[in-house]
């Protein structure tokens, strides 16, 4: 650190805008995470606004298109202009990454501190249904949730996040149970405080670490399932592109041909999931106190 | 003066898969507003188990409080149902710890954390806590309270922490402070300071303290009155004058032989080759107590009667009582 003044006078004496600047110099990669995501959030907001063709439009002429010119990433096989498209894609990407991601840690998390924090039979009980949870693999889970709910983006978000549950509860639980018997948890009982209250604002925020590295590594994941569940024909419905299913259309047929349709889509995962890891790391340090000073 | 907190016949007993054992049996006395009473003894005989048992913070199961009662200004802790039970808790009767740190959250500043408790008892607004807070650990005694109510438990020191964990007990200004091994950790020259600071509390707002330690020294220095535990049983109790001028248990005398005096190495009451005494053998297990007197194993003067039955608790001397067929 450069110039820092007094000891112990650290970011928390600062404003909330110094306290991010000083965060920030910090953490650079987590900067650099946060760019990307932000980015791509912003790609997918204003979708409409910033991609430069029409992602529905075909063009015979156009077909297998490489990039340049016009088509700055290429077009695909209906002469779709791949940019445009990577960028609508993007809106149902990460709803769907974010949105099964933030349901399924958070309602993981919460079975977690119950299980953890209540422990007895409602522990045993909730953990023999996680392990026949665990027992089926994420894909197959998925794939029965959607097909017996129909495909939609909203249920393609809910059979992504349900499989992520056991999962994030079975960490989150482990955690609380050596977190409650922790001195401090034992000094909050003695202060009168409820076990509600112990456990939403002692134990809950020491889990964090764990939850946000999970959640950030399964983000990559949940754009994956998302792709193959599209591909099988029960993700969100053509035509509406989706960048799981641009590259898992492509993979097969093109990738010697026109292997923009499969580098392009797959950069594009990849840097969301390379994003959010580095914002990830840099939260978790930046939300624990013992790593500020 | 009538007592603040009369504990009587507490039994505490744990259901384990070795049986039950015995943690706490038949333990009675009586603190003074003002007043602080010290329960001594070694590791496992069950002080902290009296504690908890008091606080109502025994796991149950595998714990269980069989008999007794615990007075607080008359009402009994242990009827009280656990909601009414818990108010009692921090704000009537509140209890710091052996470890102070990792007894606070890591992830909380001092203040909140202090502020959360009154905010728990009295109902206050957040900003009148704050306040609070920075006033309690201005009380304790920590230097720049303003900005050390902003910092984290990780940036103080052992002392402080403690400090703080005391500001945050006498908060709400409790009628009894329950202090289990409070200076334990920490090291000798801030054991001193600390011993002081709750001396000074205890005067300022009238608390009654109940001093949990294995330090005779300790001992000395803070209470009036001292019971003595063993293997879960009280074996002596007196004021601590007398104990330390009288001891009529083998077990407390044994503990006080085993301290090292001033002179003793110079000869000036003893012998120069007088060697520190130990008592020999270990406290036995819970789960499986001797009949008879359960010292009597370890004891130099037992003899068959003592490990027949177990001596009654009686009176002694006038305001001495101990249990044991020798004395």
């Amino acid at each position: 650190m450069s110039t820092t003044a007094l000891p112990g006078s650290g970011p928390a004496t600062h404003g909330v805008l110094n306290n991010m600047w000083y965060q920030a110099r910090r953490y650079p990669l987590g900067v650099a995470g946060g760019i990307i995501m932000f980015v791509f959030v912003l790609a997918a907001l204003f979708a409409s606004v910033v991609a430069p063709l029409d992602p529905f439009s075909t063009n015979a002429r156009a077909s297998l298109a490489p990039p340049g010119g016009r088509y700055l990433m290429g077009a695909d096989m209906m002469g779709r202009d791949v940019l445009s498209r990577l960028i609508h894609g993007a809106r149902v990407s990460l709803a769907v990454a974010i949105g099964a991601t933030v349901i399924g840690s958070g309602v993981g998390a919460a079975v977690g501190l119950a299980c953890g924090y209540i422990g007895g039979w409602f522990d045993l009980l909730v953990q023999r249904v996680t392990e026949v949870m665990q027992a089926l693999p994420l894909l197959v889970m998925a794939l029965v949730i959607t097909a017996s709910l129909g495909p939609s983006l909203q249920n393609t978000i809910i059979a992504i996040a349900i499989p992520l549950i056991p999962t994030v509860s079975r960490v989150i639980r482990s955690n609380v149970l050596s977190l409650r018997e922790m001195p401090y948890v034992e000094a909050a009982k003695a202060t009168g405080m409820s076990e509600w209250r112990i456990a939403v604002i002692h134990v809950l925020p020491n889990t964090l670490a764990p939850l946000i590295v999970l959640a950030t590594a399964q983000l990559g994941s949940t754009i994956l399932t998302e792709a193959s569940l599209a591909f099988l024909g029960l993700g969100v419905p053509e035509p509406y592109p989706s960048w799981g299913r641009m590259l898992s259309e492509s993979a097969a047929e093109y990738v010697r041909t026109a292997p923009w349709l499969v580098i392009f889509p797959g950069v594009a995962i990849s840097l969301v999931v390379f994003g959010s890891n580095l914002l990830g790391d840099a939260l978790r340090d930046a939300l624990d106190p013992r790593q500020r000073d | 003066m009538t007592p603040v907190l009369e504990v009587s016949g507490l039994s505490t007993v744990f259901h384990t898969r070795r049986g039950l054992v015995r943690a706490v049996q038949d333990v009675s006395f009586t603190v003074n507003a003002g007043e602080t009473l010290a329960i001594v003894g070694e590791s496992g005989c069950g002080k902290t188990i009296t504690a908890l048992s008091m606080m109502r913070l025994i796991p149950m199961p595998p714990g269980e409080i069989t008999a007794g009662t615990v007075k607080l200004d008359g009402t009994d802790l242990l009827k009280l149902d656990e909601p009414t039970m818990r108010k009692m808790r921090g704000s009537k009767i509140a209890m710091i710890f052996q470890e102070p740190m990792t007894a606070l959250n890591p992830l909380m500043t001092i203040g909140r954390q202090i502020a959360e408790m009154v905010m728990l008892h009295d109902g206050a607004p957040r900003r009148v806590a704050k306040d609070r807070a920075v006033e309690m650990l201005h009380h304790v005694r920590i230097p720049e309270p303003e900005r050390r109510a902003r910092e984290y438990p990780h940036q103080m020191s052992g002392g402080m922490r403690q400090r703080a964990m005391i500001a945050m007990a006498l908060a709400c200004k409790p009628k009894v402070l329950v202090a289990d091994e409070p200076t334990t950790a920490l090291d000798v020259t801030i054991q001193a300071q600390i011993l002081d600071l709750i001396g000074d509390l205890q005067r300022e707002f009238g608390t009654a303290v109940v001093l949990i330690t294995h330090d005779l020294g300790v001992v000395a220095e803070t209470a009036q009155r001292v019971v003595v535990m063993y293997a879960g049983r009280k074996v002596e109790e007196a004021s601590v004058g007398e104990l330390f001028a009288n001891p009529l248990h083998p077990y407390p005398r044994g503990l006080l032989g085993s301290i090292p005096r001033v002179g003793s190495a110079r000869g000036l009451d003893v012998s120069p080759d007088e060697r520190l005494r130990e008592i020999s053998g270990m406290v036995p297990a819970l789960n499986d107590l001797p009949d008879g007197c359960a010292f009597a194993p370890r004891c130099p003067q037992s003899d068959d009667r003592c490990r027949v039955a177990v001596p009654p608790f009686e009176r002694k001397k006038p305001d001495h009582f101990a249990a044991c067929w020798q004395a």
